[in-house]
Parts: C-alpha cells; sequence; structure tokens
C-alpha cells in the first residue's frame, strides 16, 4: 500500500510584517532585495529540490492535499505556483479530488494570479480577512481596506475556484463586541464555504507585544474574547456553518480536508524554511533563515534543523490533545477507565456533548471547545 | 591599665565572693548591647584585639544578622579597680532581649545583683527594656542606669536621662555616659559596677546549690550548662543532680569562660561559669533548674522554677510532601537545643503531613521557622498562628485545642483563652490611635504614665489570640514605627469565641479554620473569603467560598467559572511546540493541591495564610 503525504509549501516572503505576527516571514528589505519577485524564483527551485528529496526519501505516495501558505503566496508569480504543483503531480500521485489551497491577502492577489493557479490546478483560496473594520485592521497593522475582501472573493469565485474561505481574527485591541459581530457577519455574506477564526495571541518578541507592554494597546479581557467565540460559533451555525475543529468552520463540504491532517495524525512535508513536517512517527522542522535553507539545498543537504522521534506517551498525547479539536472527537474505548472518570466531570458542567458520550465518543461543546486545553490536562494528567 | 596581667587574676574555684561581681545588661535591639560587651571583652584584656570580631558573644548566625541575642552566656572578666586599687572578677551574664523569652530573662536576672540598664541616647527606652527592667527591680537588682552611643550625632542624653532618672528612681547626673563604640566612659562603667553592686552572698559550707540560667547544645560536648552557684560548691567528677527532675549525672567538664570555655577545679559561691555532663538534650537540663551534689544534696531547690510552656501554636508542613521526614528530623535535633519548643505530627486535609507545634511567641515562632528554612533547607507552609483555648461543652466533657480545626462541635458551654498584660512605649502623639487598636483588639486599660513629656507608657489587658493575629504590625504601621511592645502572659479569661470554618464547594479547608470572638466572625470570614476569591484560579465550574459558623453561613464569594483556556490560535503544523505547553502545564497542575474538587496552588495557601502585606501586594489579578 502506497502511503499518503500531504503538501505544505511555505512562501516566506510579505511586503510587510504585521504586528501580531510570529510567523516565519521576511520582508525584502529585511533580505536586503528591492522585490519579491526577484527573490521568489531562487526560492521556487531550492523548493522543488525539496519536494524531490521527500520524493526520494518517502518513494511512492499518494497526495491529497497541497497548501501554499505564509508569509505571502499571493507575493509569487503564478506561474512559480503552478511549477511547484506540477513537481509534486510529476514526483507522486496527485490524487483525483486533492485539495490545492493557496493563502492570498486581498490586497495583493490578481486575476493573472489566480487565472495561472487555477489551471495548474489549485481549487481552494484561503484569504486573510481578519477583520471587517478598518481600525482593528491598523491595530493588527494589516495592508489592506475592508472593502477590498469582497472585490477579491469575487475575483477568486469569477475565476471558477470551487472553495474560498476566509480568516478572521479575534479579540484585538480597541476591537469591541459589535466589532466582531460586524466582522463575522461580513464574512458570512461573502461567496465563501469555510471560516477560521482564531484568537489574537500576543507572541514574545512582536511588535503588537511591545505596544502591549508600553500601555498603548490593552488586550480584551479573557471572557470577552470567549465571548466572541460563542458569537462566530453562534452566527456560522445560523448560516449553516457547522464547527469541525475549534477555530474553523464550513458549509457542507467545504471543510478544509488538509487542516484536518494536521490533527487526525496524518502524514505531511512542510517544504520550505522554518516548515515542519511529520512522517512515520518522526517531526521535523527545517531551518528558517531562508537563505540558510537556499544554501543547505544547493550543497545537496538536508535543510532539517532539528527532529524528534515521538514516544509512545509523546503520540499519545499528541492524539488526545489533536483529536479532541475535531467535531469528529474521540471513541470513549480510547481512554482509560480512569481517565473516562476523571473527564466525566466536566459532562455535569456541559462541557461535553451529552447526545455523543452515550454513543460513545467524547466530542466538547462550544463551552467545552473554550477549556479544551484545560480538558485535556484533566485526561492526560 | 587596670586590666589584670593573665595568670595573676584571681582562680576560678578560690575566688573570695567579696572579689566578685554579678552583672548583666538591659537593653533593646540595636541599642548596642553587644558593642558595649564587646568593648568590655577588649579593654579587660579577655580578648586581644587582633582576635576581637564583631559581636563575640553572639554565637549563632540568625543572632548576629538580627543584632539579637537569644541564647544568653556569661564571661568571667578580671577588672582592677580605679577606684580602691583592688582586684575583681566581673561576670557578665548575657540576657536575651526579647518579649518571648521573659522567662529565661528572669532566670539571667536571678543569676545577678546587678543590672545596667542600657539605652540609646538617641532614640530613649523601648518597652521590652522596660519590662526587663521591672523584671530586674522584681528581683531586687542594683540597677546602673547607662545612656549609649552619646558619640552619635543624633544624641539627647539630657532628654533621656530624665527618662531613665524617673524610671529607675535615681537623678539625671547620675545616669552614666558611655559609647560602646569609641569606649568612651567605659572603663568608668566598670568601676561603678564594682563600687555600686553588692557582692554575692551565699553559705560555702551548705550543701550545693547552683541555678541553671542557661542551657545550650553543643555539637561537640553535648549540653552546656551556665550556672551562678549559690551555696556550696561544686567540683569537677562529682556526681551531680538535677533538683526538679531528679536526674544525675557526671560532671565531665566544669570551668568559666573567658571567653573561650576554660576548665577550673570548680566553681564556688557567687560564680558563674558552665557544666558538661555528656547529656544531648536541653530538657535534661532545664533553665531554672537547681542543680546540687548527688552525694550532699540541698533539701530544697532554689525558687522560681517554671516549665517553659508553650502558648503559641502553628501548623508547620513542607511543601514538597516528600521532606516530611526531613522535617521531623530537624525539628528532632532543634528540640536538642530549645527546650521550650513542643511539637506533635499533624494531619491536614489541605495541606498533607506536618506538624502542630508549639512556641513561646511569635519571635520564637518566626525564628524556630527560619532556622527549619535556613539550616535544613526545608521549604514550609504554616498555619495562621493561634493560641491554646480550653473548651468546656455543656455535656461536662472539655478539651484543650491547640488547632482550630479541633475546636469540638457539641453545645459549648464557655472558652477559656489566654491574656496578656501588654506594655506599649511610645510617643504622646499615637497615644488616640493606640487605644483604638487596643479596644478594637477586645483590650482593657490598666493605666498609662508619662515617661517624658512627649512620651508615655500605655497598659493593657488583651487577649492573646489578638496580639498574635497581626497586632505588632499594626502597631508599628499605626505610629510610623514608633512604638515597642512587650507582654506578658497573666492568666486565662472567658471569652465569647467561635469557631470560623472556610469552605471552599461545601468543603471545610481544616487550614483555615479559626477561633475568632463573635463579634469578630463576620470580618474575618468576609476577609478571608475576598482573599480567597483573589487566590484561587478560576475552575470549570463556579465555586462558591463561605464562611461559617457550625452550620450557618457568615460570608460568601464566588469564583466565576472558567470560560476560556484553550489556544485558538493557528499553527502552521508546530504540534512539538504546543505539545511541550502542554507537558509543562501538566507539571503545573501536579503541584496543585485539591480540595474536593477544587484545585488550590500552594502559593494560594501560603498567601492565604500569611498576614504580610507584601504577600498582599503580589496577589494575582482576574
Amino acid at each position: 500500500m502506497s502511503h499518503r503525504l500531504a503538501f505544505y509549501i511555505h512562501i516566506p516572503y510579505c511586503l510587510a510584517r504585521c504586528g501580531y505576527c510570529d510567523f516565519n516571514t521576511y520582508t525584502p528589505r529585511e533580505l536586503q532585495s528591492d522585490t519579491v519577485r526577484s527573490l521568489s524564483s531562487r526560492y521556487i527551485e531550492s523548493a522543488i529540490r525539496e519536494i524531490e528529496l521527500a520524493s526520494a526519501r518517502v518513494g511512492a505516495a499518494v497526495v491529497p492535499s497541497i497548501f501554499f501558505g505564509g508569509g505571502t503566496p499571493s507575493l509569487m508569480a503564478g506561474t512559480e505556483i503552478a511549477s511547484v504543483i506540477n513537481t509534486i503531480r510529476d514526483r507522486f500521485e496527485l490524487a483525483s479530488d486533492a485539495e490545492i489551497t493557496i493563502e492570498v491577502n486581498p490586497d495583493s492577489v490578481t486575476s493573472e494570479f489566480l487565472a495561472l493557479t487555477r489551471e495548474a490546478g489549485a481549487n481552494r483560496i484561503s484569504m486573510g480577512m481578519q477583520s471587517a473594520k478598518a481600525h482593528v485592521l491598523a491595530a493588527l497593522d494589516r495592508t489592506h481596506s475592508p472593502e477590498s475582501v469582497p472585490r477579491a472573493v469575487e475575483l477568486v469565485r469569477s475565476h471558477g475556484y470551487e472553495h474560498c474561505s476566509v480568516d478572521l481574527i479575534y479579540g484585538t485591541p480597541g476591537e469591541s463586541i459589535d466589532d466582531w459581530r460586524e466582522s463575522v457577519a461580513a464574512a458570512l455574506s461573502l461567496k465563501v464555504d469555510h471560516l477560521s477564526a482564531y484568537a489574537l495571541i500576543v507572541e514574545k518578541g512582536t511588535k503588537l507585544a511591545a505596544r502591549v507592554k508600553s500601555g498603548e494597546l490593552i488586550i480584551p479581557p479573557e471572557d470577552e474574547t470567549a465571548t466572541k467565540y460563542e458569537i462566530v460559533d453562534e452566527m456560522c451555525g445560523e448560516k449553516g456553518f457547522h464547527w469541525y475543529e475549534l477555530s474553523n468552520w464550513s458549509a457542507e463540504g467545504g471543510e478544509c480536508r488538509h487542516n484536518i491532517s494536521y490533527w487526525d495524525g496524518s502524514h505531511w512535508w512542510g517544504v520550505g524554511p522554518g516548515a515542519h513536517s511529520y512522517f512515520n512517527g518522526v517531526r521535523w522542522w527545517n531551518v528558517k533563515h531562508p537563505e540558510t535553507y537556499q544554501s543547505k539545498i544547493k550543497e545537496g543537504k538536508s535543510p532539517m534543523l532539528e527532529s524528534e522521534e515521538l514516544s509512545e506517551q509523546n503520540r499519545r498525547d499528541e492524539s488526545i490533545m489533536l483529536r479532541i479539536r475535531m467535531r469528529e472527537g474521540i471513541p470513549l474505548s480510547d481512554l482509560s477507565p480512569a481517565e473516562r472518570e476523571r473527564v466525566g466531570q466536566y459532562l455535569e458542567s456541559n462541557h461535553l456533548d451529552d447526545g455523543a458520550w452515550t454513543q460513545g465518543k467524547l466530542v466538547l461543546t462550544r463551552s467545552g471547545r473554550l477549556i479544551a486545553d484545560r480538558i485535556v490536562r484533566e485526561i492526560l494528567v | 591599665m587596670p586590666a589584670i596581667p593573665s595568670g595573676k587574676a584571681p582562680q576560678p574555684s578560690q575566688t573570695n565572693p567579696e572579689q566578685i561581681r554579678n552583672f548583666c545588661i538591659i537593653a533593646h535591639i540595636d541599642h548596642g548591647k553587644s558593642t558595649l560587651a564587646d568593648r568590655m571583652l577588649g579593654i579587660t584584656g579577655v580578648v586581644e584585639a587582633r582576635n576581637m570580631r564583631e559581636q563575640y558573644l553572639d554565637r549563632m548566625d540568625i543572632e548576629r544578622e538580627r543584632g539579637i541575642t537569644i541564647k544568653s552566656q556569661a564571661v568571667r572578666l578580671p577588672w582592677k579597680s580605679g577606684i580602691d586599687g583592688k582586684e575583681y572578677i566581673l561576670n557578665m551574664i548575657d540576657t536575651p532581649g526579647h518579649v518571648d523569652f521573659t522567662y529565661e530573662v528572669s532566670r539571667s536576672l536571678a543569676a545577678c545583683e546587678g543590672a545596667i540598664l542600657l539605652v540609646d541616647c538617641a532614640q530613649g527606652i523601648e518597652a521590652q527594656t522596660l519590662a526587663n527592667l521591672y523584671l530586674a527591680m522584681e528581683n531586687d537588682l542594683t540597677i546602673i542606669p547607662v545612656l549609649n552611643k552619646i558619640d552619635l550625632p543624633a544624641a539627647q542624653p539630657e532628654k533621656f536621662a530624665i527618662e531613665l532618672s524617673k524610671l529607675v528612681g535615681c537623678k539625671p547626673e547620675d545616669c552614666m555616659r558611655v559609647s560602646g563604640k569609641t569606649g568612651e566612659g567605659v572603663e568608668e562603667l566598670l568601676d561603678q559596677i564594682v563600687a555600686q553592686l553588692p557582692p554575692p552572698k551565699g553559705d560555702p559550707h551548705a550543701p550545693a546549690r547552683a541555678l541553671i540560667f542557661d542551657s545550650v547544645y553543643d555539637t561537640y560536648r553535648g549540653v552546656v550548662t551556665y550556672v551562678r552557684v549559690v551555696d556550696g560548691k561544686l567540683s569537677p567528677r562529682e556526681q551531680i543532680q538535677m533538683v526538679s527532675t531528679g536526674v544525675k549525672h557526671e560532671l565531665l567538664d566544669i570551668g568559666v569562660i573567658s571567653p573561650e570555655p576554660v576548665s577550673s577545679k570548680g566553681l564556688s559561691v557567687g560564680e558563674v561559669g558552665y557544666l558538661i555532663t555528656g547529656v544531648k538534650d536541653v530538657r535534661l537540663s532545664r533553665v531554672g533548674d537547681t542543680v546540687t551534689s548527688y552525694n550532699n544534696p540541698a533539701k530544697e531547690g532554689l525558687s522560681g522554677y517554671k516549665d517553659p510552656k508553650p502558648m503559641v501554636f502553628s501548623g508547620l508542613y513542607p511543601i514538597d510532601g516528600d521532606e516530611y521526614p526531613m522535617l521531623r528530623d530537624a525539628l528532632d535535633k532543634l528540640q536538642l537545643n530549645d527546650a521550650a519548643l513542643v511539637y506533635e505530627p499533624e494531619t491536614s486535609a489541605a495541606l498533607g503531613f506536618g506538624f502542630r507545634c508549639g512556641f513561646l511567641g511569635l519571635l520564637h515562632m518566626e525564628i524556630v521557622r527560619e532556622r527549619l528554612e535556613r539550616e535544613f533547607n526545608l521549604s514550609l507552609i504554616s498555619t495562621a498562628p493561634n493560641v491554646v483555648y480550653k473548651v468546656f461543652l455543656e455535656n461536662g466533657k472539655d478539651a484543650v485545642v491547640t488547632n482550630p480545626s479541633e475546636f469540638p462541635n457539641g453545645k459549648v458551654e464557655k472558652v477559656l483563652e489566654p491574656i496578656v498584660k501588654a506594655t506599649i512605649l511610645s510617643p504622646t502623639d499615637y497615644i488616640g490611635t493606640i487605644m483604638e487598636l487596643c479596644q478594637q483588639r477586645r483590650g482593657t486599660l490598666g493605666g498609662m504614665d508619662y515617661l517624658s513629656e512627649d512620651r508615655v507608657e500605655i497598659r493593657y489587658t488583651l487577649p492573646l489570640a489578638e496580639i498574635v493575629f497581626d497586632f505588632f504590625d499594626q502597631l508599628k504601621s499605626r505610629t510610623k514605627g514608633y512604638a515597642s511592645l512587650d507582654y506578658e502572659p497573666i492568666g486565662e479569661a472567658e471569652g465569647d469565641l467561635v469557631k470560623v470554618d472556610i469552605l471552599l464547594q461545601g468543603d471545610t479547608v481544616d487550614a483555615f479554620s479559626s477561633i475568632v470572638h463573635r463579634e469578630k466572625a463576620y470580618a474575618y470570614g468576609v476577609m478571608m473569603t475576598s482573599k480567597l476569591r483573589e487566590l484561587i484560579p478560576r475552575q470549570q465550574f463556579e465555586v462558591p467560598i463561605q464562611a461559617a459558623i457550625g452550620a450557618k453561613i457568615i460570608a460568601r464569594e464566588n469564583i466565576r467559572a472558567i470560560r476560556k483556556d484553550v489556544l485558538a490560535k493557528c499553527y502552521g503544523g508546530d504540534i512539538t511546540r504546543k505539545r511541550k505547553l502542554l507537558e509543562k502545564q501538566k507539571e503545573g497542575k501536579k503541584r496543585m493541591k485539591m480540595v474536593g474538587r477544587v484545585e488550590v496552588p500552594q502559593e494560594a495557601f501560603i498567601a492565604a495564610l500569611s498576614t504580610n502585606a507584601d504577600v498582599e501586594a503580589g496577589k494575582t489579578k482576574k
């Protein structure tokens, strides 16, 4: 039986760094260059070489999904994205129903880019909307305007993309409950079949962290952020979107399969600087800097920085920690009697779905999802 | 130089009592007693300048750091009087300087004929000094008032000479003025000790009687017992007996301290020195007991012996439960040197295995705790200190309660609690606020005297429990640190006392139960419940925190259920980071103590059990 192996392709470039972002991405200026395009063709060459490495290592495999993330993939030439897809198609067996997603920014995505990528087989666009409110976008340092999002979604649809998703962020300093409602409503009024909503996390070392520390920005209280989660879950439900993962909602058939593979223990290969991979019980991640990455590749070496082989305990911990986030839940038979008893107390506090429990499954309710980490600790002590 | 060349001084066991003067120094912490004592060692030549180190007589690190003397010692100082030119032996008996050690002080005083009342002439007399002065006067000691630190720019010798003269009943100009630091006036002081103090009296032919005024455990020599011989003579190798316990010992070594121990041919009437018998436990050689000769025993001991009586109790628990055996060993070791320390094993549902420990008072408690942490490397949680209650039930039964959670549940007829006589010295500006504090603390005014125009002595009778509960901190903060406090137990009185329990989610937390006056039960309940609301993290369910007297709820707070405890972030596949975070959180969860279903961090117990202001300031906000 051949393997199944999803691909994540990391595009480590942005025109500007958003204040909250701690992802592995670089601006042309940071890399002493004028434009992303002057960097991208050389980078794509390296990425393609890594895919060839993957092919040598894994052998034959069916590829159920490809995801271009970043950074800002829409800053690349459409042909560059296409060449990556084609390499995977050449080296592996790309499933006939493969899901191929590209993250785009509403203000940099072009008709040409969409046409070329669609032609190469991409069928899903994920757009960084974040908010429908200008002052919230400003607090996040986003460069796009709220109006650009509906236009960009129209453009995506006009090129025949089957699936389109938008990302939102809640809990930004200065965002009111009403602001959030408006953002969710705006997102759901678009022609999208998927919505991701992430809580803003203040990561160490970011510009946002410095502004919060200085008192310039104030992070809204946790309870308010919890309310915002309840709001998005509620509003998605009204629209006919259901949650399939803690931070992801979709119309029927709109689930992101690539996303699911992160949570259900599937194998994936992350291509590019700083990308994480998981294959056969081993996790590894690449060197972070794009230049170091490219020189490693050029020398014919693996760009891997570190790896870890998961112990039995690690695998078990991860399996609970990840699967609990899914609507699919965890079969109670996977838990020991003691674990079932400990977690059982969350039934009466309404954090676990009663119906699912009687059918032998641990599935979190809305309030349960909001304390998922706590429930994981209760199970795994 | 009036110092006597070594070797020519009168020798122990052969010194005529007429040539002996036994004295102690009564002083407050930091009024310069140790510096003066050091100076005397230097001037009399018993310590050469090059061997001198500061506070020579204070041996324990804690003492040196806190600048206080816990254990007294006695030093034999040869001195040739500048007045009559004759040779004398001065025995300086060092006294502990704190409220908790009143009994030890009284035994030190009983070993002397006179006392130097030493007062810092920039600060004036403090309450504890005054209490010890009264004790000395009750013992008929000759008092030499001395103003110290006259070299200081802030010195006000005239002002405090008036204060001292009133207290001692002399003329202001009779107060001597010295500087322990520069040595000014110290030789004159030594001459005055000879001139003013009477020599010891005793019957050299009577059966031996020696008063134990201190008893110290030494790792190498076992217990070193300090005595003042009253009658007869003690000799090396003889069999001795303790009058109160009847225990017999062999006298392995006898001698004097000058200031290192020097063996002697014995100790005779009026002399002060040490005995070593090979005993390993100070409880077999108790302060206040009388040493006599086994073969020719005295019929009666010297008067004034008392068993040390613990007045304040607290539960001590290791933060790491695995350290329980270490805590037990440490207490066993400390007890060898501390006859007043008592303890017995105790179990708390909230804190695990520990010991209920009894102390002479708050300072004694602090010192023991600090020694346990410092010398034995233990991390401890201690419950709020409490006093001993005698509870009488309507069914005729009674109980002695040293742990509030053991307060009986039946119908209570009456409860007796210890009462103390408190003396507060303060600038007159603070009389109002001090009286207000004492009234709030159920005090009864006993009297008030002006020491000088702007300083006053206020006497109150107070329940000890009120003093144990942050009274000293309150007094200090209300008087900007100027007031000083001394107290001594004077008996018991009936109090309208109730036990207040604290319940988390309906379960009593034994460590938080407290016995308080009925009128203050509500305030205690509100204080504890609101404190805990701040300290206990939110749980997945609402947690009611209640204060109750029996079944009656008197205060209530709620900790709302936690709503968000999840990282709803976009991960980009970095599962490893998330798993490591989980592993860290799991460790944190293991450090939680469970009270019923409620997870309580240990820090919350520590903070809730402390009355300390800085813990308050550091509490977590929600």
